[in-house]
């Protein structure tokens, strides 16, 4: 246990960019050093398969691999010992998904650090599960050696106090092919920064997002792609769902394309569906672009209500009012969701969609 | 032996001008095994009184009834008039991303008959169904009306009729945006369902084409918010030749 004694950060006031959305009073101190932060590593692996390993090191020996202006992220670096190291080994093709489980015992601030290292020509899927409640500040660094192939999924299946502050940064090399998908579904306040950056052409990152807020949940998602080096593809394409009066969601997704970064192949989509009078969504996509010699890069946001038309043409086929609405909101996650190809995790998560529409008259 | 019985209806919507009245006293009764053509020009109201029936929001009904059998359809919700019975193939059938035709049917279905159908004899009636339709077994895969043809989206609609058997179908301008084929596959159908089930149809459309293959035991001119003049089959065969001119008044 470490209390952070350097404050060579500043404390967001909230009125900075990266912090305007950010309800700073439900962070928990988080952001200003008014909560003790724990140097604990809560994330339990299930079985480790043959060419993993997952093991806990000192901090000192595993330095951040990327720099980071986020403040809670500072001070997670400041005060974890330990990292959690996951390595899948070179050549190493790991057939199920490596799960890690969230394993809360109090409620305590805890920081954690996580370095995941993907080996040369490597194939594997990574799982954190997150549920219960707590206090959470994470720093999550991967790194993708050339050739490697990761798939990168975190649940946030909080219940409904959590707090949640987490950077997922990849950093991916030549030929290398990221793919994550940040599902949040719980918590009372969920802060994410799913972020990457390239060191070699024929690099691809997709990244995918679910979430759905209700009453008193504000999910923040903001990613940011850099492209710095030629020939890198980048595809985003997050979707949510709010059902509640003070139901709140953020996104935002920044995309640079820098002038040595020519060849640049870029999309990124976000889609928000207001379920009840009151919800807010903010989504900010923004492109920027200093190299004209690029593939492409564009950019879609949409927010809108629930499509009565829809509503209609489904109960005029017999099918009551509450089940055509959950068979509408399923079809509208179902682009993310049956993606993660875990069959019991897309149940789950549904299920527990449909109840929560089920609690709050639409 | 089901009827569908209008008497008086009046439907209004509202516009950025105020409250429009679109139906102004629509009259008409029809059974079970009879087939009711209703032709008019465009803007005549003929969509309005299909979507009325169905329960569409969008529309207000300031007077008049609607029962089948006896119940009031205009007190009941959209799910319920189905479940009465009633049918609407939409001229304009709804995307529904992300969710599967087979998964929309198995719903739809099991809505309507109270219980899930049997998975063994459930796979084998869609499949018939779909086959009589000339349908790809594939199609059932794909999310409902998404990407769909023109054609696609009728055949669908006619697809659901045949599973859902409801008493009476509205037939919403199934013949537009058809080609030959695809108007006969789909009149077949139609045929079939009216042959199999007793089926009542309301057979809106614009063109007399379709009643070369949906024989109408009545025709009914539909013009400004009413049914203006009434006959039979021979009254579709005058208006090909003659046009609804001498309907619309200047």
């Amino acid at each position: 246990m470490s209390l952070a004694t350097t404050t060579n950060y500043l404390t967001p006031t909230g009125r900075e960019e990266p912090w305007r959305f950010t309800p700073l009073n439900r962070l928990a101190g988080l952001q200003d050093q008014a909560v003790e932060l724990h140097d604990r590593i809560s994330l339990e692996p299930a079985d480790i398969p043959f060419g993993v390993s997952i093991t806990v090191e000192d901090a000192a020996s595993f330095p951040p691999l990327s720099e980071s202006e986020d403040q809670v992220v500072q001070r997670v670096r400041e005060s974890a010992s330990k990292v959690l190291v996951i390595s899948i080994a070179k050549d190493a093709e790991i057939g199920t998904p490596i799960i890690l489980t969230r394993k809360v015992l109090e409620m305590a601030a805890e920081a954690s650090r996580v370095q995941i290292n993907a080996g040369l020509h490597s194939r594997a899927t990574i799982v954190i599960s997150n549920a219960g409640d707590g206090v959470f500040a994470e720093d999550i660094e991967l790194n993708l050696e050339p050739g490697s192939n990761l798939r990168f999924i975190t649940l946030q299946e909080w219940s409904t106090k959590a707090v949640h502050v987490a950077r997922h940064h990849a950093i991916i090399a030549k030929d290398a092919t990221f793919t994550s998908y940040v599902v949040t579904v719980g918590g009372s306040l969920v802060r994410l920064l799913p972020t990457v950056e390239y060191t070699g052409p024929g690099a691809s990152a997709e990244l995918f997002g679910l979430y759905f807020a209700t009453d008193g949940q504000h999910l923040e998602h903001r990613v940011h792609v850099e492209h710095g080096v030629p020939g890198a593809k980048s595809r985003v394409n997050y979707k949510g769902a709010l059902n509640g009066d003070s139901a709140r969601t953020v996104w935002i997704g920044d995309v640079f394309i820098k002038a040595a970064a020519q060849g640049t192949d870029t999309y990124e989509l976000n889609r928000n569906l207001l379920l009840s009078d009151g919800a807010r969504a903010d989504s900010v996509p923004n492109l920027e672009i200093e190299t004209g010699d690029i593939v492409g890069a564009g950019h879609a946001s949409t927010t809108g209500r629930f499509d009565d038309e829809q509503l209609f043409y489904l109960m005029s086929r017999g099918i009551p009012s509450e089940e055509a609405r959950r068979l509408v909101i399923r079809g509208f996650f179902s682009e993310i969701v049956s993606k993660l190809a875990l069959p019991e995790v897309e149940e789950r998560i549904m299920s527990r969609i449909d109840n929560e529409l089920a609690t709050v008259r639409i | 032996m089901s009827t569908l019985e209008i008497k008086g209806l009046h439907v209004s919507v509202v516009t950025e001008e105020g409250s429009k009245e679109i139906l102004r006293g629509v009259d008409l009764t029809i059974k079970s095994g009879e087939v009711h053509a209703i032709m008019g020009p465009n803007g005549s109201g003929k969509s309005t009184l299909a979507y009325s029936i169905a329960g569409h929001p969008k529309y207000t009904i300031t007077s008049g009834s609607v029962t089948l059998d006896g119940a009031d359809v205009l007190a009941m919700t959209v799910d319920e008039r189905a479940k009465a019975g009633l049918f609407l193939a939409m001229q304009y059938p709804v995307e529904v991303p992300g969710v599967s035709v087979s998964n929309f049917l198995r719903t739809a279905v099991t809505a309507i008959r109270g219980e899930a159908p049997k998975v063994r004899t459930w796979v084998g009636e869609v499949k018939e169904a779909m086959s009589v339709l000339s349908m790809d077994p594939a199609f059932a895969e794909r999310n409902v009306n998404e990407g769909f043809s023109g054609g696609e989206k009728k055949r669908h609609e006619i697809l659901q009729m045949e599973l859902l058997k409801p008493k009476i179908a509205i037939l919403d301008e199934t013949d537009s945006g058809l080609d030959v084929d695809a108007l006969r596959i789909v009149s077949e159908g139609v045929n079939r369902v009216k042959e199999n089930q007793d089926l009542g149809i309301m057979l809106i459309t614009h063109y007399t084409r379709i009643l070369r293959y949906i024989k109408p035991d009545f025709v009914h001119v539909f013009a400004g918010g009413r049914i203006v003049e009434e006959g039979g089959p021979e009254l579709a065969t005058k208006l090909e030749e003659n046009g609804y001119a001498e309907y619309v008044t200047a």
